[in-house]
């Protein structure tokens, strides 16, 4: 026995386990912070062909989201505003801006501008944008302040956790009618308690789903 | 008592109960000695590979790469390249899955309940029927693994917490399955290695002494410093009786539970409450049919008819006779009760399942498990080894048929006439199957190659000559 293991080997299984145990809460930890979408996906700032600023546009000149985002409340998709959008005061304003040629020059051949698309729901989900803005969900939910920022960036994770936490509670994530395109406001949990959230759910016949498919079509 | 003669007439009972002697059956025969055990076992490994063994795993290897093949392109696929479609939406896959996991029960039910029970001839087989377990159980998962299609979403089966905030649903049987198989893994694995210990000790000396510094090295990693002393031996028995009073439960629970994957339904010709004693009978007789198809040759192969002694046949024929006849009861008893219970659905099934299009599948079903084991009542048919074996293979035949046609009869004529079918397996899920054969004889000739194939240490024990009263009255 001596000449095949040496005695150090007799510790040999309690650091094995300790390893094991080490290793197992480094490896959960690493998984659950770096390997889900809080970290993967929150914070994606890509740079846009055009340095567009919402903290501009929807936070100092109070543009309203549907001004250029307009068949949100109609579509399930938001759309992008074209360029003739932009176009509408920028053939006025700053008309020569050299950081608005791609517009200028998109709204002349009719190629979109090539914006990256950021809060990108993966191919097996369905979600409806109007079905949400329509039924209290505010715009700031799912994209944050946009109105304060320079650069668009991912502001929360949009994992199914994610989305399921405010299915599951939506009394506490709902706004007045008013509200929904103020990324300033507050919910109506916050204005007058939950009791008044759970009325406005009842009232308006909120009922998010919770099986399958209602996202998993 | 001294009796007095007194007028108190004496009771009318025998003044003493004399019980017929019944020979105990010799374990161990030829009177065999201790370094014969280890030299005969240990010898296995230590010879030079025989050249048998090397074309036996090439061709084991070559059927396994049948289910490579068929698990890849199911995977680059999806899983619609297996045969299922409505109505029949399972079929080859939680077969086989059942298949495998109910040839492992044997090995369970010799090392755990047949331990508790002191049956003292567990011994010679215990070993490799555990070993069976094991790879029963890894070809066992292979289905319900790749059944999800995206295997790498295999994780949800396990309740770990995720960002998509999915939780497995605990009131599907399912999901009990998955701790049922994951448990019984776990513990056969832990009941086969603990039993190892002295063993790959023994081999760990032997190697050492033959000047073999790797195998001795590796033998010796895994045997974890055991010494052989009187506080090892006590842990070992204490640990071996505890995880023998863990698995018995679990010989039980498991195919319990695997029933209840068909029980808990609705649909006529599973909703039965005979399900699980039907199925726990069903996994120990198709268990012991491969106990002995596989043991049988090695006991030839490698000489070992001292150590598996007819006796030994004679029980493990004994207990598939026996469990054979109870999954024909069972058989019976559906009948009976389609009949007695006199629900139309429940009728129509048994009588599509005897006479339908799945017929032929029935009477195999039947052929195999109900007649065959019958022969077994006769001590000459037990003797001619070679036949036992043939029987063998007709009750694992039989014990897939078993499945097949609970599974699929059922599923092809249900409730809506308009949607029956019939299902016929892909090529995909033939290949995938066939393969699993491979897999697990690839696993199993490692394991004769490298391990020793039964446990040394106790046969010891049940030599006649480890007898304290060796030879001595005992009263």
């Amino acid at each position: 026995m001596s000449k095949l293991f040496p005695k150090s080997s007799n510790r040999l299984p309690l650091q094995i386990i300790i390893f094991l145990m080490v290793f197992g809460g480094v490896a959960t930890a690493g998984v659950t912070y770096y390997m889900t979408p809080k970290y993967t996906r929150v914070g994606y700032a890509p740079v846009q062909p055009v340095p567009f600023s919402h903290a501009l546009h929807a936070g100092q000149l109070g543009l309203d989201c549907r001004f250029c985002h307009s068949n949100v409340e109609k579509s399930g998709h938001s759309n992008v505003p074209s360029s003739q959008t932009c176009m509408n005061c920028h053939n006025q304003v700053k008309k020569d801006s050299a950081l608005l040629a791609p517009v200028r020059a998109s709204a002349e051949t009719g190629e979109a501008v090539p914006w990256v698309w950021i809060h990108a729901t993966p191919d097996h989900v369905f979600f409806n944008h109007a079905a949400h803005v329509n039924r209290g969900v505010s715009c700031v939910e799912c994209h944050g302040k946009i109105n304060e920022m320079d650069v668009v960036a991912h502001a929360k994770p949009l994992s199914m956790g994610f989305c399921l936490e405010c299915h599951r509670n939506p009394e506490t994530r709902v706004r007045e009618k008013g509200d929904i395109f103020n990324l300033d406001s507050q919910t109506i949990a916050e204005k007058s308690g939950v009791e008044a959230g759970l009325k406005f759910i009842s009232d308006w016949k909120i009922k998010p789903p919770e099986s399958c498919s209602g996202c998993h079509r | 008592m001294a009796h007095v003669e007194s007028s108190v007439p004496v009771p009318a009972i025998l003044q003493e109960v004399k019980p017929a002697v019944l020979p105990r059956a010799i374990l161990v025969e030829n009177n065999r000695s201790f370094a014969w055990i280890t030299d005969k076992i240990c010898g296995i490994i230590e010879g030079k590979t025989p050249a048998w063994w090397w074309i036996c795993f090439i061709i084991a290897c070559c059927v396994a790469s049948f289910t490579v093949a068929g698990i890849t392109y199911l995977i680059a696929t999806g899983v619609g390249v297996w045969g299922h479609a409505n109505p029949v939406n399972w079929a080859w896959d939680i077969v086989n899955f059942v298949f495998w996991i109910g040839i492992g029960h044997a090995g369970t039910l010799i090392s755990a309940i047949l331990c508790l029970l002191r049956q003292k001839w567990r011994t010679s087989i215990n070993r490799a029927a555990e070993a069976m377990t094991i790879f029963a159980v890894v070809c066992a998962a292979i289905f319900p693994v790749f059944h999800v299609g995206r295997v790498w979403y295999a994780w949800y089966l396990f309740p770990i917490p995720n960002s998509n905030w999915i939780w497995q649903n605990f009131r599907s049987p399912l999901e009990w399955d998955v701790f049922a198989v994951s448990t019984y893994g776990t513990v056969s694995v832990l009941f086969w290695y603990v039993g190892l210990l002295p063993d790959l000790a023994t081999l760990r000396d032997r190697f050492e002494a033959a000047g073999n510094k790797l195998r001795s090295f590796l033998y010796g990693l895994f045997a974890m410093g055991w010494r052989g002393s009187n506080r090892h031996w006590s842990n070992y028995e204490m640990a071996y009786l505890i995880l023998a009073g863990i698995s018995t439960p679990l010989v039980l629970s498991v195919h319990t539970i695997v029933s209840f994957d068909f029980a808990v339904s609705l649909i006529p010709g599973w909703h039965t409450t005979i399900f699980p004693p039907y199925f726990v009978a069903g996994a120990i007789f198709s268990g012991f049919g491969m106990v002995m198809t596989l043991m049988l040759p090695l006991r030839a192969v490698y000489k070992l008819e001292d150590l598996i002694t007819q006796y030994h046949i004679d029980c493990m024929c004994k207990i598939t006779l026996a469990t054979g006849t109870m999954v024909g009861y069972a058989y019976a008893m559906e009948f009976f009760i389609a009949w007695y219970g006199a629900n139309p659905y429940e009728g129509f099934t048994f009588i599509n399942r005897a006479f339908g299009p799945y017929a032929w599948a029935y009477w195999i079903m039947i052929t195999c498990n109900v007649i065959t084991p019958q022969f077994f009542w006769s001590k000459r048919i037990r003797a001619n080894t070679a036949l036992v074996w043939i029987l063998s293979i007709f009750v694992n035949v039989g014990m897939w048929f078993e499945r097949f046609v609970i599974i699929v009869t059922s599923l092809a004529r249900d409730f809506l006439p308009s949607s029956w079918g019939y299902y016929s397996p892909s090529i995909v899920e033939i290949f995938t199957f066939f393969g699993t054969f491979g897999v697990f004889s690839v696993l199993f000739l490692l394991f004769i190659r490298f391990l020793p194939i039964m446990p040394m240490a106790e046969l010891k024990a049940v030599t006649p000559q480890a007898d304290v009263h060796g030879g001595h009255d005992q009263r």
